[in-house]
């Protein structure tokens, strides 16, 4: 968790709600809103998100963790979405995940101790044809090999099995 | 001297170095006074090829060059690449004029026409290259002549289930709309592994996407459009909003949609990973900012959808197809394809393939043909083992089944199904007790939670596999496999858990040995990876 007071959380899901509260169930673009701006989605915003779309927590809640999007504390600065669904399987994505959780000594879902990488899995990229694929901050990289992908973090592996 | 040359802006591309290359051809031509206009395109399709560079000649012909990195350019330029003169142009990579590349003449390309060929975002190239006419001609016919066109095509959900989109339509038309508005959504939620389509034709051709939504909203008597988009997609999502943009400025969409009486707007709501939600009414349901809990029907979403209004709900090539029946009109779309698939279908080959890419063609060829002539066999170089068709939902199938046609029927016979299009190969690596049980595991990860077939099932699935891969009690569980496998598929609410048994069943029927590498009794000793 963050250690910001609830002040700023408060006011800033106020301010990123604006634009979106008066469209049609705003829910999931209410989320984004909030994940885009402050990297997650906090419990202590889930009642501010409740009150602007006049919701219930309850509401708010199952949905965000109904998806698996929605972080409910900070990931690290960069963002690793490796591909584990079959088009990728079949050339390796599950010995390049492998690889690269032992590289990096992070898990799925976890992120590293100096919150440089978090480390997702993800079903499907739609980059089939060219896989194993990651998204990368968002950027999609195809053919990957564990040290291309290590290669593309900006960080220096801490992992205790790195091995070239 | 000025130069025309074209680097895809497909994600595809990006993802094996298009950028690096559009850089570093920009530079060259900086560097030698060479006056290039550098067009970023959607993708041909042939992505093995990517990054792939073409040059205009002067009589307008585009030569190929491929797949190039950006350490190529300056070999390239220096064979005189950016000379004006792209045919005499000696290189390794040289591929000859990108239209006679056999892997593109011999495609029949109906929805993805002008993918890889346009500026994606250019209103001036779209209407060059024939858009607009099928909504002009739409916009020039009553409701119900759309919507008897559209059935008329044959045109049938390209999404998966393959419902007749004239028929769906009607029954939206037919409608109440005085109470409310009704709404056009469209399924880009494309998760099926294998599956790319969707999302070449976002990033290739979107305009032709929302002209198909237009004509949709005309034929039903629409207001508003919302395409669902996956987060997974980022690319797709940025090329979508700014082709918004330009088709609310140019008049295609908004009020009076090229002067007419219609009124109709495009919104993008962003998914936000459940892969449940490809699943229609998921997707209603996630539109409305709510979790992605599939709806029992009836009622169908045609006569209670969105918000509770009748919703056209198809798939984005569905919708991208539409403005070419309208404007070719229904019989000579109908006139592709075999018995009662119509038309063309835009197969997706991925997984361990030689050649992958997309392959629009008719209905009506081969499996083998697609995986081994198009496909050109697997990437490894080892023989095919197992072929997965239509998504993670789909059979595996074996060679011995390659004389399979591809139609939704002959498919459906064979326990399979062509599903959206996209053919996944495995090499002979491939342990399809292991597949057999991702398949479970992904239900499980998946699955919304509503039913119990499915909720429970795919998680005791993933416990009974693991029983029998370990060869405890193998014949009493492989029996508990395929009771498992009917009540998931008998008892389940929607295609998730329905379809799930149908990787594993096809994984048991075709490769039953990869389940029994250990036996109770010890009798084999290897174990399965």
């Amino acid at each position: 968790m963050t250690s910001e007071p609830q002040q700023p959380v408060e006011s800033v899901v106020r301010s990123v709600l604006a634009p979106v509260a008066h469209e049609p169930g705003p829910l999931l673009l209410a989320l984004h809103a909030v994940q885009e701006a402050l990297g997650c989605v906090p419990d202590d915003a889930v009642p501010v998100i409740a009150d602007e779309l006049n919701l219930s927590r309850a509401d708010v809640h199952g949905v965000v963790t109904f998806y698996r999007d929605f972080r409910r504390t900070p990931g690290g600065r960069t963002e690793v979405k490796v591909c584990r669904a079959e088009a990728c399987q079949a050339v390796g994505a599950q010995a390049l995940l492998d690889g690269v959780t032992q590289r990096l000594g992070v898990g799925v879902g976890e992120t590293s101790a100096d919150g440089a990488v978090t480390l997702e899995e993800v079903f499907c990229l739609g980059n089939c044809a060219l896989g194993p694929s990651a998204l990368v901050d968002r950027r999609l990289h195809g053919r990957l090999t564990v040290d291309r992908l290590v290669g593309l973090l900006p960080v220096e592996p801490t992992g205790e099995g790195g091995q070239r | 001297m000025s130069v025309i040359a074209f680097v895809p802006q497909d994600a595809s591309a990006r993802s094996v170095g298009a950028d690096d290359v559009a850089a570093r051809l920009g530079a060259e031509a900086a560097r030698r006074g060479v006056d290039l206009h550098l067009v970023r395109t959607g993708s041909r399709g042939a992505l093995w090829l990517e990054p792939l560079v073409e040059v205009a000649a002067a009589d307008g012909t585009r030569y190929a060059f491929g797949p190039v990195s950006a350490s190529d350019v300056d070999t390239l330029v220096t064979a005189g690449l950016l000379d004006g003169q792209p045919a005499v142009v000696s290189h390794p990579l040289g591929l000859g004029p990108t239209e006679q590349l056999g892997w593109l003449r011999d495609q029949h390309r109906v929805t993805f026409a002008r993918v890889g060929v346009v500026d994606p975002v250019s209103a001036a190239d779209y209407v060059a290259h024939g858009g607009l006419a099928g909504l002009r001609r739409a916009l020039a016919m009553t409701p119900a002549e759309v919507v008897a066109e559209v059935t008329a095509s044959g045109l049938r959900g390209r999404g998966g289930a393959g419902f007749p989109a004239g028929v769906k339509w009607g029954t939206v038309l037919a409608a109440d709309g005085t109470t409310g508005p009704k709404y056009v959504a469209c399924n880009a939620d494309e998760g099926d592994s294998g599956t790319f389509a969707d999302r070449m034709l976002i990033e290739g051709d979107p305009f032709c996407l929302l002209e198909g939504m237009a004509i949709a909203a005309h034929a039903v008597g629409a207001s508003h459009g919302y395409v669902y988009l996956r987060s997974e997609y980022p690319d797709a999502a940025a090329t979508l909003w700014q082709a918004i943009e330009t088709a609310t400025a140019q008049g295609w969409l908004g009020r009076s949609v090229l002067g007419s009486p219609l009124s109709f707007d495009v919104s993008v709501r962003v998914g936000a990973g459940a892969y449940i939600c490809g699943e229609e009414t998921s997707m209603l349901e996630s539109l409305e900012g709510k979790r992605g809990v599939i709806r029992a029907k009836p009622p169908l979403p045609a006569v209670a959808g969105l918000f509770g209004r009748p919703t056209v709900v198809n798939n984005v090539l569905t919708l991208g197809t539409v403005p070419a029946v309208l404007a070719g009109g229904a019989q000579a779309y109908a006139d592709l394809g075999v018995g009662r698939s119509r038309g063309t279908q835009v197969f997706q080959l991925g997984g361990n393939i030689a050649r992958g890419g997309i392959v629009e063609t008719a209905f009506g060829l081969s499996l083998g043909e697609l995986v081994e002539g198009w496909g050109g066999g697997t990437a490894s170089g080892r023989p095919v083992r197992a072929v997965q068709v239509g998504g993670p939902l789909g059979a595996y199938l074996p060679p011995s089944r390659f004389d399979l046609t591809m139609d939704y029927e002959a498919f459906a016979a064979a326990g399979a199904m062509v599903g959206h299009g996209g053919v996944v190969v495995f090499d002979d690596s491939v342990d399809l007790a292991v597949q057999a049980r991702f398949a479970m595991e992904f239900c499980a990860t998946e699955s919304c939670g509503k039913c119990t077939p499915c909720r429970v099932g795919a998680v005791r699935g993933v416990e009974v596999i693991d029983r029998i891969v370990a060869g405890a009690d193998v014949e009493q569980n492989l029996q508990l496999l395929t009771d498992l496998c009917e009540v998931m598929t008998d008892g389940s609410l929607c295609a998730m858990g329905g379809l799930t048994p149908q990787p594993v069943r096809s994984a048991l029927a075709h490769w039953p040995e990869d389940f029994r590498r250990l036996t109770g009794d010890g009798a084999t000793t290897e174990v399965a990876i």
